[in-house]
C-alpha cells in the first residue's frame, strides 16, 4: 500500500487515490491530421518502462484532483509529486533502485 | 488425577488445576489450560492426527508451531466451523470439538489409503498429466479428487462473529517477541517513540518459552522483566495471539490478531474474534526467527516422527512427552539439547544420529550424560504404520551411500533436525534480498529495499545472548552487530540414502502436498529446472504451510538433481499472507447490509408501503415492479406498461445522475464531450446527448438542459453517474485546464418523479398555476420552472417511453410530498405507480437504447443506427475512432429488431442468432438477443439484437438455438410501437 502526498493533502493511504496512467499524454489537436496508426498510437500504446515512470493520479476519495506521480515501478518508490500543468522535475541520472 | 498418561507430574506452562475436556475424532479426552489442541493429544498419547493430501498416508505431529503440515483439524460444528486449522496453534479451552481434514471416513481406517499402495499412479504433475484428457472430463475429476483429498469443509450458513480492522501508525513495529524482538521493542520503548510489538503466542517469550531454565542465562525471568517494563510504557503497544501475514509497500504491514479464538465460543459478545490490524510504520524490525527443517529419510512421515526443538518445547513448555524411547537424528547442534531436555525428563534416548563425522562443536554434555552417539550416521528408514515402531539406522560414507550394517532401533518417537531456515518471509514479502550462507546451510536477510532491519534467529544468531544484542541495536535503530556466537552449523545432506534402492520407500520433502524426493527427481528428468515451475509442476511448498518445513530440504534435493550449487538454484519467491488469513478478518464489518452503502430515494418509504419489489442499480434500490395481490411479475409489468400507454403512470427517477455544468466554456465543454452540437441550443429547451470513449464506444446518454447562458443541467443513467462525473472531471482538469467550466453533482438534491401517459398533462395542470403546460406553451424537449402542488419545481418535457411526458424535479425534501401529491390528483384518470422493469418495456417497444443492455463497450453509435446524433465537422471525444475503416464495416454487428415467429415466445437476453438451422458445433454466429420482452400493448414479444449487418438484413430469418429447440424469428425495425414518434409529441 503506496504513501501517497496529494499536493493538495498531504501523505494518503493508495486506497484513496485512483491511478490513471501514464502521464503527460496530450490530446493530438487535431486528430484528423492523424494516420490511423498514429491515432491508435495515442488512443492505445503506453510505456512500461522498469524504473522511473510518471502518472497521474486522481485523488478520488479525497480532494477529487488529478496531480502527476512520478514513481519507481521496481521499488514502488515516489520520487517526486508535482501539480497538473507543472513541468515534470528534470531527469535525473541513474537508477536509484 | 490425571488420566493423561504422556503428562509430566511438574513443570510447563501448563495449569494443572484447570483440567479442560475437549472432543478430538469423537472421542473425549482431557487437557489442561494452556495447552495446545497438539500438545494436549501428545500428553493423551495420540499422535495419529490426519492423513496426507495425496497419499493419505497416516500423519502425525510434526512441529509445534505455524508451520505444522499435518495436524490440520476442522474446529466446531456448524456455522462457526473452521477448516484447516493447525492443531499446533489452537489454544484448548473446555468443550473444544475438532476433528481431523485429509480423512474419510475415519483417520484410522482410511479407504483412500489404497492410493498409497498404488502410488505410481500419483506421481508429480499427476493433475497436469492425467486429466488433460478428454477434454471437458475435468469436471467430473475434480470432484472426485476433492472428495479425496479432503481439503476441510465450508461451515454451514453465514458465520455469527464479528470482525474488526483497525488502522494503526507506529516509529517502530516490531514483528516477534522472543529475546530479539523483546529487546528491540525495548531498546525503541526507552526512546519515547511510538512501538507496537506483534507476536502470533499467546505469551511473549519465543523459544525462551520452550528450552529449560539454564543458570546465568537469559530465560523465563527475563522475559517476565522486560515484559513488565514494556507493558509500563503509555507508548508500547504488545500484541499478542497476532500473526503479521504481510509486508507491503511503503513499511504497511497486515496483522491477524485472534482476540478470542482461544476461548472458543463462550467468548465475550462484546469482543470481536479477530481484528485486522493494518500497520504503517517508519520502520520495521523483524525478530522472525527461524524453523527448524525436516531431514529427508525414508518413510520420515509416520506418526512419531518430529523435529527435535519441537518435542523439547512439548517437553519443557506443555510438560508432554512426546514419546518414550526416542532415536535422534540430526545434522545440527541443536538437537543434542533437545535430546538432553527429553533425556532429563525421563525418555530413553536410543541413539543420536549425527551425519556429521566430525561436528565442530561435539556434544560433550550429551556424551557425559551417556547418550549414545554415532557419528557419520543416519536414520534410513523407519517401522510402524499408524506409529513409529522402529528407526533403522546406518553409516553414511563420504561417498554418499550406505556403509555397514543397517541396524533396527525400536522406539516410539525419532527427532529429526535438518537446520534451521531463518524465517526470511516477511524480509522477503518487503522486497529484501536473500543470500545464501553455506556455513548456516540457509538463506539469510541481505539487502533491505525499505526501512526494515532483522534481528536474532532470522538473522543467524544462534544464540540468546546475541539475539539479545541483535535486537536492542536493531531496537535504537542501529545496524544490529554481527551475530557473536558462532552460527550452528548444518550440514546439507539432502536426501538421507536409502537402505534398498530398489525396494519401495518415500523420502518426503512436503509433508502436506506429499511431494517426495522422487518427484523432485522426476520432475527434473522432465525437464524442469527453474525453482519456480519445479514449484508448481510438483506442488512443492503450495500448501498452507507454503513450504515453512520443505522449502530449502526441497530447493537441496532439486540442487542435488541438477549437479548445481544450493544458491545457484535460489529460493522461491515469499509472498503474503506469511500465515492463511480468515475471510472474516479480511471482511471486517463490510458484512451484510454494510458490505456496500444502500442508497434510498426520499419516496423509499411509500415504495415499500405499496409492496414494490426492488432491483438494485448500482447501490440505489429502484422499484422493479409493484405487484398487487395475486398478480405474478409478468402480469404486474404489462398491468403498468398498459397504465402508461393507456392512461397515466408515475415513476421514481430520482437515481438519475445530475450534474450542474456551469461556467463561460460550459457549451465548449459540451461540445467536446457529447456528439452532438450544444450551440444552438435555447434557455429552456432540452437535448439528448451520447457521450463516447475516445476509442469510439457508447459510454452513457442522457438529457441535457440549458438552465441560463451558461449553466446546464446534465443527466446520466443511474448506474454511471458517478463514472460520468470522473470522466468529466478528468478531462477538465488534466486535458483541458483553461475551460472556465465547473461540474457538480445534485443526483441526491433532488428528487425526480416521471409522469407518463396520455393522461399526464390532466394530471399535472391540476397541480400548478404558474406552468401553461399547453403543447404550444410548453413543447417537447423543454423545459418550465414553476411551483407543482405548491412546490418550487422544474418540469422538464421528455419522455423514455414515447408517450407525453413530465419529469418533475423538486428539492429532496419534497420528494414525497409530490410523489403523494401526485398519486392523489392521478386517481381520476387511473395513475398507476411503474417500475424499471416496465420502463425496459416501454423503451424496448420504442427500439430505444438501453446503455448497459444494448451496449457494452464494443458498441459504436453507428452500430446503433444513430449517425444523426454524430457531428460532421467538428471534433468531440471519439470522433477521429469512429472514421477508422473497420468502424464502417457494414459487417460489424449492428442495433435491429426480432420478431419472433411465435408471438408468445419471448427469447432469453443473451441468446445467440444463427444465420441458419443449427448444424453442429463450430456454429456460425452473427449476433446476440441484448433486450427481450413480452409487450402488452402488442400482445407479442419484442426483442433488440445486435446482428452482423443490421437492419440490411432486414426480414431475413434467423435461428435462435434454445434450450432443446431452435426459435425463428425475423429482421425487423427496432421501433415496434408508434414508430413516427406521433404519442409523444401530442
Ligand atoms: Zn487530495
Amino acid at each position: 500500500m503506496l504513501l501517497i502526498a496529494c499536493p493538495w493533502c498531504g501523505q494518503r493511504d493508495e486506497s484513496e487515490f485512483t491511478c490513471g496512467g501514464e502521464a503527460h499524454i496530450q490530446r493530438p489537436p487535431d486528430p484528423d491530421a492523424l494516420s490511423d496508426p498514429e491515432w491508435a498510437d495515442y488512443l492505445f500504446m503506453r510505456a512500461n518502462p522498469k524504473g522511473r515512470h510518471r502518472e497521474r493520479w486522481c485523488h478520488t476519495h479525497g480532494c477529487g484532483r488529478w496531480f502527476n506521480v512520478e514513481r519507481h515501478t521496481v521499488t514502488h518508490d515516489v520520487l517526486s509529486v508535482y501539480r497538473m500543468g507543472e513541468a515534470p522535475p528534470d531527469d535525473r541520472d541513474g537508477d536509484p533502485s | 488425577m490425571t488420566t493423561q498418561p504422556y503428562r509430566l507430574a511438574e513443570g510447563g506452562i501448563v495449569d494443572r488445576e484447570r483440567p479442560l475436556t475437549f472432543s478430538f475424532n469423537g472421542r473425549r479426552l482431557t487437557g489442561f489450560a494452556g495447552d495446545t489442541l497438539a500438545s494436549a493429544l501428545l500428553a493423551n498419547g495420540v499422535h495419529l492426527v490426519g492423513r496426507s493430501f495425496k497419499y493419505h498416508r497416516p500423519r502425525g505431529i510434526l512441529t509445534a508451531g505455524t508451520e505444522e503440515p499435518n495436524a490440520l483439524v476442522q474446529l466446531e460444528t456448524g456455522n462457526r466451523s473452521t477448516p484447516n486449522l493447525k492443531a499446533t496453534r489452537v489454544e484448548l479451552y473446555d468443550g473444544l470439538v475438532a476433528t481431523s481434514v485429509n480423512c474419510w471416513p475415519g483417520v484410522s481406517f482410511d479407504a483412500s489409503a489404497l492410493i498409497d499402495t498404488a502410488h505410481r499412479m500419483v506421481p508429480a504433475g499427476f493433475y497436469y498429466k492425467t486429466f488433460m484428457w478428454p477434454r471437458g472430463g475435468w469436471h467430473v475429476y475434480e470432484k472426485l479428487i476433492r472428495r479425496m483429498a479432503g481439503m476441510g469443509r465450508a461451515p454451514e450458513g453465514p458465520d455469527p462473529d464479528r470482525y474488526d480492522r483497525v488502522n494503526a501508525h507506529c516509529e517502530v513495529l516490531v514483528v516477534g517477541a522472543g529475546p530479539a524482538g523483546l529487546a528491540a521493542a525495548r531498546a525503541a520503548g526507552r526512546s519515547g517513540v511510538r512501538v507496537i510489538l506483534a507476536d502470533e503466542q499467546p505469551r511473549p517469550g519465543g523459544m525462551l518459552l520452550n528450552v529449560a531454565d539454564t543458570k546465568g542465562e537469559p530465560g523465563a525471568d527475563w522475559v517476565g522483566d522486560t515484559l513488565s517494563e514494556l507493558r509500563s510504557m503509555p507508548n508500547v503497544r504488545v500484541l499478542t495471539r497476532t500473526t503479521v501475514t504481510g509486508y507491503f509497500d511503503h513499511n504497511f504491514l497486515v496483522a491477524v490478531e485472534r482476540v478470542t479464538d482461544h476461548l472458543g465460543p463462550d467468548a465475550p459478545a462484546h469482543l470481536p474474534r479477530q481484528r485486522l490490524w493494518r500497520i504503517r510504520a517508519a520502520r520495521v524490525v523483524l525478530a522472525t526467527g527461524a524453523l527448524e527443517r525436516p531431514l529427508t529419510f525414508a518413510n520420515n512421515d509416520r506418526p512419531g516422527v518430529m523435529l527435535a526443538a519441537a518435542a523439547r518445547a512439548y517437553v519443557n513448555a506443555f510438560a508432554a512427552l512426546p514419546g518414550r524411547r526416542a532415536v535422534v537424528c540430526t545434522n545440527d547442534d541443536s538437537a543434542y539439547d533437545a535430546a538432553l531436555d527429553l533425556h532429563r525428563n525421563g525418555v530413553e534416548i536410543a541413539a543420536i544420529a549425527d551425519l556429521r563425522t566430525d561436528p565442530a562443536r561435539p556434544a560433550a554434555q550429551a556424551a557425559a550424560a551417556g547418550l549414545n552417539i554415532l557419528y557419520g550416521h543416519a536414520v534410513v528408514d523407519t517401522g510402524g504404520r499408524r506409529r513409529v515402531r522402529s528407526a533403522h539406522v546406518a553409516g553414511i560414507g563420504s561417498d554418499g551411500f550406505l556403509k555397514g550394517p543397517v541396524r533396527a532401533l525400536q522406539c516410539d518417537l525419532v527427532l529429526m533436525s535438518g537446520g534451521w531456515s531463518p524465517a526470511v518471509h516477511l524480509f522477503s514479502q518487503s522486497g529484501g534480498r536473500l543470500r545464501y550462507d553455506d556455513a548456516l546451510g540457509a538463506f539469510l536477510p541481505d539487502r533491505a529495499r525499505q526501512r526494515v532491519q532483522c534481528a536474532g534467529a532470522v538473522n543467524g544468531a544462534a544464540d540468546t545472548a546475541s539475539c539479545i544484542l541483535q535486537g536492542q541495536d536493531a531496537g535504537s535503530g542501529d545496524l544490529p552487530a554481527a551475530a557473536s556466537a558462532a552460527v550452528a552449523e548444518a550440514g546439507s545432506h539432502w536426501p538421507i540414502p536409502a537402505r534398498n534402492r530398489s525396494g519401495e520407500f518415500r523420502r518426503f520433502v512436503d509433508f502436506q502436498n506429499d511431494v517426495t524426493t522422487a518427484d523432485i527427481a522426476l520432475a527434473v528428468a522432465e525437464g524442469y529446472q527453474s525453482v519456480e515451475h519445479l514449484k508448481r509442476y510438483t506442488t512443492l511448498g503450495m500448501g498452507t504451510e507454503q513450504g515453512k518445513t520443505g522449502n530449502v530440504p526441497g530447493i537441496a534435493v532439486l540442487a542435488g538433481s541438477l549437479g548445481a550449487p544450493l544458491p545457484a538454484v535460489g529460493t522461491t519467491t515469499f509472498r503474503p499472507p506469511y500465515d492463511p488469513v480468515t475471510f472474516g478478518a479480511i471482511a471486517g464489518r463490510d458484512v451484510g447490509p454494510l458490505a456496500d452503502p444502500v442508497r434510498e430515494t426520499p419516496m423509499h418509504a411509500w415504495h415499500v408501503k405499496a409492496g414494490a419489489v426492488f432491483e438494485d442499480v448500482g447501490q440505489w434500490k429502484r422499484p422493479f415492479y409493484y405487484p398487487l395481490a395475486g398478480e405474478t411479475k409478468r402480469d404486474a409489468v404489462v398491468r403498468e406498461c398498459l397504465a402508461v400507454r393507456n392512461a397515466v403512470g408515475l415513476m421514481d427517477a430520482t437515481t438519475l445522475g445530475k450534474i450542474v455544468v456551469s461556467g463561460r466554456g460550459a457549451v465548449a465543454f459540451l461540445n467536446r464531450v457529447y456528439t452532438n452540437a450544444w450551440d444552438d441550443l435555447e434557455v429552456g429547451r432540452c437535448r439528448y446527448g451520447l457521450m463516447l470513449g475516445e476509442d469510439g464506444m457508447v459510454l452513457d446518454d442522457g438529457v441535457t438542459a440549458r438552465l441560463a447562458t451558461n449553466q446546464f443541467l446534465m443527466t446520466t443513467t443511474t448506474g454511471n453517474a458517478s463514472r460520468v462525473l470522473a470522466w468529466l472531471e478528468e478531462w477538465l482538469q488534466t486535458e483541458w485546464p483553461d475551460l472556465d467550466v465547473y461540474l457538480t453533482s445534485v443526483t441526491e438534491q433532488f428528487a425526480t418523479v416521471a409522469l407518463a401517459g396520455p393522461k399526464a398533462r390532466a394530471v399535472l395542470s391540476g397541480l400548478t398555476s404558474d406552468i401553461d403546460v399547453t403543447t404550444g406553451a410548453f413543447p417537447f424537449m423543454s423545459w418550465r420552472s414553476g411551483h407543482v402542488a405548491g412546490f418550487p419545481a422544474r418540469v422538464f418535457r421528455i419522455s423514455y417511453s414515447g408517450e407525453l411526458a413530465y419529469e418533475i424535479s423538486v428539492p429532496a425534501a419534497h420528494g414525497l410530498n409530490l410523489w403523494a401529491a401526485l398519486s392523489r390528483q392521478g386517481e381520476d384518470h387511473g395513475i398507476t405507480p411503474f417500475g424499471t422493469e416496465a420502463m425496459h418495456v416501454l423503451r424496448a417497444e420504442k427500439g430505444y437504447l438501453m446503455v448497459g443492455q444494448e451496449t457494452d463497450g464494443t458498441v459504436t453509435p453507428i452500430d446503433l443506427g444513430m449517425q444523426w446524433i454524430l457531428k460532421k465537422r467538428k471534433d468531440y471525444i471519439g470522433r477521429r475512432s469512429l472514421a477508422r475503416s473497420a468502424m464502417l464495416d457494414p459487417m460489424r454487428k449492428r442495433l435491429v429488431g426480432l420478431r419472433t415467429e411465435d408471438p408468445d415466445l419471448v427469447l432469453p437476453e443473451g441468446a445467440q442468432i444463427l444465420p441458419t438451422a443449427p448444424y453442429g458445433p463450430p456454429e456460425t454466429m452473427v449476433g446476440h438477443v441484448t433486450s427481450s420482452y413480452w409487450s402488452g400493448v402488442l400482445r407479442r414479444s419484442v426483442a433488440l439484437a445486435l446482428v452482423k449487418g443490421g437492419r440490411d438484413r432486414e426480414t431475413t430469418t434467423v435461428h435462435v438455438p434454445l434450450d432443446g429447440r431452435t426459435a425463428r424469428a425475423e429482421i425487423c425495425d427496432p421501433r415496434f410501437y408508434d414508430p413516427d414518434g406521433a404519442r409523444l409529441r401530442g
